[in-house]
């Protein structure tokens, strides 16, 4: 296709590190030993680990291979509905790598790591401003894991009043992990469908909501892109039942700075520090899924606390309600750096200009692509927005199909088959890093393989043709996994 | 995907709105889902299943089917206690999109096989998915 950013190129073969190298070859000279030789005791004895011998020039083409096969936001647009693949600014990086930051020993006291703390709490502070909620802690290593933190701060809650509540909330737009998280602390979800403009029905909830369900976990905006506009009543009769709200911040991206959580009626909050904060997510490197409360639910945050006595930070370990430490040191501490630059960077108007042109831009997507893909919701969006492959199927194309050509051409492809209340999603989120001219490149190029989903549909069903592998054939890699190197 | 008119949905059948399938073998109830269902889902990588005298509601879930595309729960046609599960989907789940019909999943003593008349003909169940068009 002319036009697409994507094209053919030669791709470098390259096999496993294990298959790679000769007996003999290493990557440095060890000199010869001048000491006599000694017998090692019997329990360090045995067969080495299995290593290749290889160069340092095996290895770094090895990587380097690798890395060209790959396709991050560093190398094109990458509109991973629900993921926020934003970019992830340099200067993040160089601060993260700053050596005073980054050689500081975990295990250093209080008063010699005093930097460490003061970011931690800082950046504690902000995340508080910036959603509204009045306590923060960064601790938690990602989304799931701050999920998990939050429902144990909520059952902590109910199990200090007594209360002994069974079941959760969950709409049926969440993300897995809700349910995951919330039966992970022994309570059962109850679904909860959707009402018939994509968000949550006040009437449903008073039905549903009830003296033995803890409280209710919910996404706003939703999974669909919609805001749910009945939050704050929604809130009010958990509360009048004694339930908690938690909020997914997954999709805080759209809402940055500009949606006050606390006065929404939310009482638990996670964030992404992966997602809305800007730094590296994916390649299953390390997230940060800070969990965020209202006052009346400190005393459970993870310890250690870090507090400021005006002249000196230091970990309070002095939490007797708290859920108990879940994560060792400082978390991930790494990111949290790259969060806390990319606010201090950004500053507070610029953080709320993010979320406007996060979701001016999936509005953009919207209007430009509704003639072309089936709108599953035709309702205003926030920062993403869901189509579905509705009109294509009556040619035979899928999904799937559209995915795999989009690669073709030079896209990362959209979220699909997500959210599962919308039959064959396409779930597209820009995010605010992408320009104008960059999305009319991909609204043309979407708009084209709609084009040729009726015309010439074997350059769908056929791609991607461009990439080191073909089509994976998905059912044998599920059925028959090949776990091992 | 198939068009409505494609699906295999046997007379001898009677169906539920969840897209499950139950047929009265003697005095058990043989449960399975239909073609319609696994044609929406795809590729079924994997069927977790329940125990073996496991007792259920109708409508409890009882288990979960792992398609290439998602994952689904399994609701109980009818209530009743489950008296064997279909082993062989454990390393061959592809049996259920070859022949939904014959790739049953679990099979029940129902606490009342009269349940079975509350469930859904083939034409009743035509007409849900008609409404889902």
């Amino acid at each position: 296709m002319k036009d697409a950013p994507g094209t053919s190129g030669l791709i470098l073969e390259e096999p496993l590190l294990w298959e790679k190298g000769k007996k003999g070859r290493n990557g440095m000279s060890v000199s010869a030993s001048d000491v006599p030789a000694a017998a090692l005791p019997e329990d360090l004895v045995g067969d080495g680990p299995d290593f290749p011998d290889l160069s340092e020039v095996d290895v770094v083409r090895h990587y380097t291979r690798l890395s060209q096969w790959n396709f991050g936001v560093d190398t094109g647009t990458y509109p991973l509905g629900s993921c926020t693949m934003k970019y992830n600014p340099k200067v993040n990086e160089k601060q993260a790598a700053t050596p005073v930051i980054a050689a500081a020993h975990p295990m250093l006291d209080d008063e010699l790591c005093q930097g460490t703390l003061e970011l931690i709490y800082k950046l504690e502070k902000h995340l508080a401003i910036i959603t509204g909620m009045d306590h923060v802690s960064a601790q938690p290593a990602a989304g799931a894991h701050g999920e998990l933190a939050g429902m144990l701060i909520i059952d902590a809650y109910h199990r200090s009043r007594n209360s002994k509540r069974t079941k959760i909330l969950m709409p049926d737009t969440a993300h897995g992990t809700n349910p995951a998280s919330a039966a992970l602390c022994g309570y059962k979800p109850v679904k909860i469908e959707s009402g018939k403009r994509g968000i949550l029905e006040v009437e449903d909830i008073r039905q549903l909501m009830d003296e033995e369900t803890a409280g209710i976990m919910i996404t706003n905006p939703n999974t669909l892109g919609l805001f749910e506009e009945n939050i704050r009543e929604i809130a009010a009769i958990v509360h009048e039942k004694g339930g908690l709200v938690y909020a997914d911040g997954a999709n805080m991206n759209a809402i940055m700075g500009i949606v006050d959580l606390k006065k929404c009626g939310v009482d638990v909050l996670h964030l992404n520090l992966h997602k809305t904060f800007s730094t590296p997510h994916g390649g299953g490197g390390p997230g940060a899924g800070p969990v965020c409360v209202v006052s009346e639910l400190e005393k459970f945050l993870p310890y250690p606390r870090i507090s400021f006595d005006g002249s000196e930070y230091s970990r309070d370990y002095n939490r007797p309600e708290s859920i108990g430490r879940i994560h060792a040191f400082h978390g991930n501490f790494g990111v949290l750096v790259r969060a806390y630059s990319y606010i201090l960077t950004m500053g507070a108007e610029n953080l709320r200009m993010a979320s406007q042109l996060a979701v001016l831009n999936a509005c953009y997507l919207k209007v430009q692509l509704k003639d072309y893909l089936h709108l599953a919701y035709n309702r205003p969006c926030m920062h993403e927005v869901v189509f579905s492959d509705k009109r294509q199927l009556e040619h035979k194309i899928t999904t799937l199909d559209i995915a795999k050509r989009l690669m073709d051409c030079g896209y990362h492809p959209p979220t699909i088959y997500f959210p599962l209340v919308v039959s064959g999603a396409i779930m597209i989120e820009p995010t605010e890093s992408e320009c104008l001219d960059d999305l009319d490149r991909f609204v043309a190029v979407v708009r084209r393989i709609t084009m040729e989903a009726m015309e010439q549909p074997e350059l769908l069903t056929n791609a991607p043709q461009r990439f080191k592998v073909k089509r994976l054939d998905e059912t044998r890699a599920a059925r028959q996994p090949c776990l091992c190197g | 995907m198939k068009e409505l008119e494609e699906l295999n949905l046997p007379e001898d059948l009677v169906y539920t709105k969840d897209h499950e399938w139950a047929r009265l073998e003697g005095e058990v109830v043989v449960v399975g889902i239909s073609d319609y269902a696994q044609d929406q889902l795809g590729d079924i990588v994997f069927v977790e299943l329940p125990e073996v005298g496991d007792s259920f509601e109708a409508g409890d879930e009882f288990g979960t089917l792992e398609s290439v595309k998602a994952v689904s729960e399994l609701y109980l046609p009818i209530g009743g206690e489950i008296t064997a599960v279909n082993e062989e989907l454990d390393d061959a789940p592809e049996l259920i999109n070859q022949d939904p019909y014959d790739g049953w999943i679990v099979k029940i003593k129902p606490n009342d096989p009269g349940d079975l008349d509350k469930l859904l003909d083939r034409n009743g169940y035509m007409g849900i998915l008609k409404g889902d068009e």
